[in-house]
C-alpha cells in the first residue's frame, strides 16, 4: 500500500488509518464528527497527497486542454483555476478535476487519486497530433487542505504570500513553513481555505508548522471521513458516487461547466444534443424526514416505485439531519417532492431540497 | 475497564444478569471501533429473540453495524434515550448506554460467553 510523505505525522496523533484506492489515509483522529465541526467552524487540516498531479506542457497544451475538458480553459489567467471534468465523447465523466493554468503553455491537473492512472492513460489517448508532454507528476506531490474560518489567521504568519489579495480559485507559489508551495484559494469542504501543493521531499514542515501555529485556533487534523460528510453537505461531487461514466455532466447538474461556446470538446455533440432533447433525470439533493441514515445504493422510491439509488448519503454532522444524493427523473426533481428511501426493511419518508445542503455565509474581511 | 459482573460476546455485546432479566450493551471496543454513533435502531418491546438474533443496528457516521443478542428471550424494554442521544453509546457504554433489557428465558446461555478477564484476553488478539 502507498503512504504519503505525512504517514510519520499521523502516526505521531493516533490516527485511524484506512485503504483508499491503494493508499494507507487517515480516516480520523478524533472523530468524524468533531472534526466535521471544527471545519466548520475553525479549521482543520488534511493530508490529501493522495490526489493524481498530471501536467500537461507544450504549444498545443491550452487546445488540449480545451479539447478534454468542458470547461472554458482559455479563460484560466496565469495561477488561475477552475473546477472541469475530463468527458467522454458521450459527455459522461471520465473524472472531475481542477484545473490550473500555471503557464500560458502549461496546465496542472488534480484529479481523483482513484483515477490518476486511469486518466493519465486516457489523456495520452487522445493526443493525436496536439503538440504536449503529458507528465503523470503524482507521486511528485504532496497535497495538503487547510480549510475553515480561520485558515487564513492560521497560514498567513507561515507563508511569504499575501493571502488577503489571494481570491478563491486563484493561486501562488511562495515558501510555507520553509518550504516551496503552490497556495490555491479553493478546496472540498464548502468553506474558505487553501490547498497546498509542494514537490517538496520533506514536506513535513509544512504539516507540522501549521498544525502547531493552530493550535491557539482551535485547528484539528481531519481525515478522509470528515472530508466525506463535509462535501456532500457543500453537494460537492464524489466521483464513483455520485458522478461516472454513465452520468452526463448536464445530469449531475453541472451545466455552469460547460461552455459550448468555446469551440470543440470532447462530449460537446452529445451534451448539445442531450440539452435540446431535454434531460430525462438529474442529480437532487433529499433530506430524510423520518429516521434512518441513507447509504450509498439504497433505493429511492418515488408514488411507491423504484426511482433510483442513493449516490451519496450521511447523516450531516453541521445540520444534524438525514441528506444524501439521487439520481431522479425529471418530473420529480422539484424541490418539495416527496420521496421513500429504503433502508434495510423499512422506507423512511424523505422531500427533495434545494442544494447545497450548507452554505457558508459570506464574510466581510 | 471492562466490569466483572459483565458477560461478553466474540461481537462484543455485553450482557449483565439481574435475576431474571438481562442487560444488553455493546462494548467500549467496539464504540471505538464504530467511531461516532448518529442513530441506533432498536427492536419493539415484546419482540422475542434467540441467541444471536439481531437486537438492533447501530449507525456510525461511515458504519452501519448489526447488534446480536448473545441470550435468548423477550424485549421488556428499550432504551429510549438513544434515539435523541445516541452519542451515549461512545460516552458511556457500558452503563447509560445500555440498549434493551430481556426477560431472560434461559440462564445457562451466559455459559458460553467470556467473562471481562477472557474477553480481554481476546481483544489482545485482535488489537494491534
Amino acid at each position: 500500500m502507498k503512504r504519503t510523505r505525512l504517514y510519520e505525522c499521523h502516526q505521531q496523533l493516533g490516527v485511524r488509518m484506512i485503504e483508499f484506492f491503494g493508499w494507507e489515509m487517515p480516516v480520523e483522529f478524533r472523530g468524524i464528527v468533531e472534526e466535521h465541526l471544527a471545519v466548520r467552524q475553525k479549521a482543520g487540516l488534511f493530508d490529501v497527497s493522495h490526489m493524481g498531479e498530471i501536467i500537461i506542457r507544450g504549444k498545443d497544451a491550452l487546445n488540449f486542454v480545451q479539447y478534454l475538458t468542458p470547461n472554458d480553459a482559455g479563460r484560466l489567467a496565469v495561477n488561475q483555476a477552475q473546477y472541469t471534468a475530463l468527458t467522454t465523447p458521450r459527455g459522461t465523466f471520465v473524472d472531475d478535476l481542477l484545473v490550473y493554468c500555471l503557464a500560458p503553455d502549461k496546465f496542472l491537473l488534480v484529479v481523483n487519486a482513484a483515477n490518476s492512472d486511469k486518466d493519465y492513460a486516457w489523456i495520452l489517448s487522445q493526443k493525436g497530433s496536439f503538440d504536449v508532454e503529458v507528465d503523470n507528476a503524482s507521486d511528485r506531490f504532496s497535497q495538503l487542505a487547510l480549510q475553515g474560518p480561520r485558515a487564513t489567521e492560521i497560514l498567513q504568519p507561515l507563508a511569504d504570500i499575501d493571502l488577503g489579495v489571494l481570491r478563491p480559485f486563484w493561486a501562488s507559489w511562495g515558501k510555507v513553513a520553509g518550504v516551496d508551495a503552490l497556495v490555491s484559494r479553493t478546496g472540498y469542504t464548502g468553506e474558505d481555505g487553501f490547498e497546498i501543493y509542494t514537490l517538496s521531499s520533506e514536506p513535513a514542515a509544512i504539516w507540522n508548522e501549521i498544525m502547531k501555529r493552530g493550535e491557539e485556533f482551535g485547528l484539528l487534523p481531519v481525515g478522509l471521513g470528515a472530508r466525506d460528510t463535509l462535501r456532500l453537505e457543500a453537494k460537492l461531487m464524489l466521483y464513483g458516487n455520485d458522478i461516472d461514466e454513465t452520468t452526463t455532466v448536464l445530469e449531475a447538474d453541472l451545466k455552469w461547466i460547460v461552455k459550448f461556446k468555446k469551440g470543440d470538446f470532447l462530449g460537446r455533440e452529445a451534451l448539445s444534443r442531450q440539452l435540446e432533447e431535454g434531460l430525462k433525470r438529474k442529480i437532487v439533493g433529499f433530506e430524510l424526514v423520518d429516521r434512518g441514515i441513507p447509504r450509498p445504493h439504497y433505493p429511492v422510491f418515488v408514488h411507491g416505485d423504484k426511482a433510483g439509488e442513493v449516490t451519496s448519503g450521511t447523516y450531516s454532522p453541521f445540520l444534524k439531519k438525514s441528506i444524501g444524493l439521487t439520481y431522479l427523473p425529471i418530473e420529480y426533481t422539484g424541490a418539495g417532492t416527496e420521496i421513500e428511501v429504503g433502508i434495510r426493511d423499512k422506507r423512511a419518508k424523505g422531500l427533495v431540497v434545494q442544494t447545497p445542503f450548507y452554505k457558508r455565509e459570506e464574510r466581510i474581511v | 475497564m471492562y466490569p466483572t459482573d459483565f458477560f461478553y460476546s466474540k461481537d462484543h455485546e455485553w450482557v449483565k444478569i439481574e435475576g431474571d432479566e438481562a442487560i444488553i450493551g455493546i462494548t467500549d471496543f467496539a464504540q471505538k471501533q464504530l467511531g461516532d454513533v448518529v442513530y441506533v435502531e432498536l427492536p419493539p418491546a415484546g419482540k422475542e429473540l434467540d441467541v444471536h438474533q439481531t437486537i438492533g443496528v447501530v449507525e456510525s457516521v461511515k458504519a452501519v453495524s448489526d447488534i446480536y443478542s448473545p441470550v435468548a428471550g423477550e424485549v421488556i424494554a428499550v432504551n429510549e434515550n438513544l434515539n435523541d442521544s445516541p452519542e451515549m453509546l461512545n460516552q458511556d457504554p457500558h452503563g447509560k448506554g445500555w440498549i434493551i433489557r430481556l426477560k431472560i428465558r434461559d440462564r445457562s446461555d451466559t455459559e458460553k460467553l467470556m467473562t471481562a478477564t477472557d474477553y480481554e484476553k481476546f481483544l489482545e488478539g485482535i488489537e494491534p
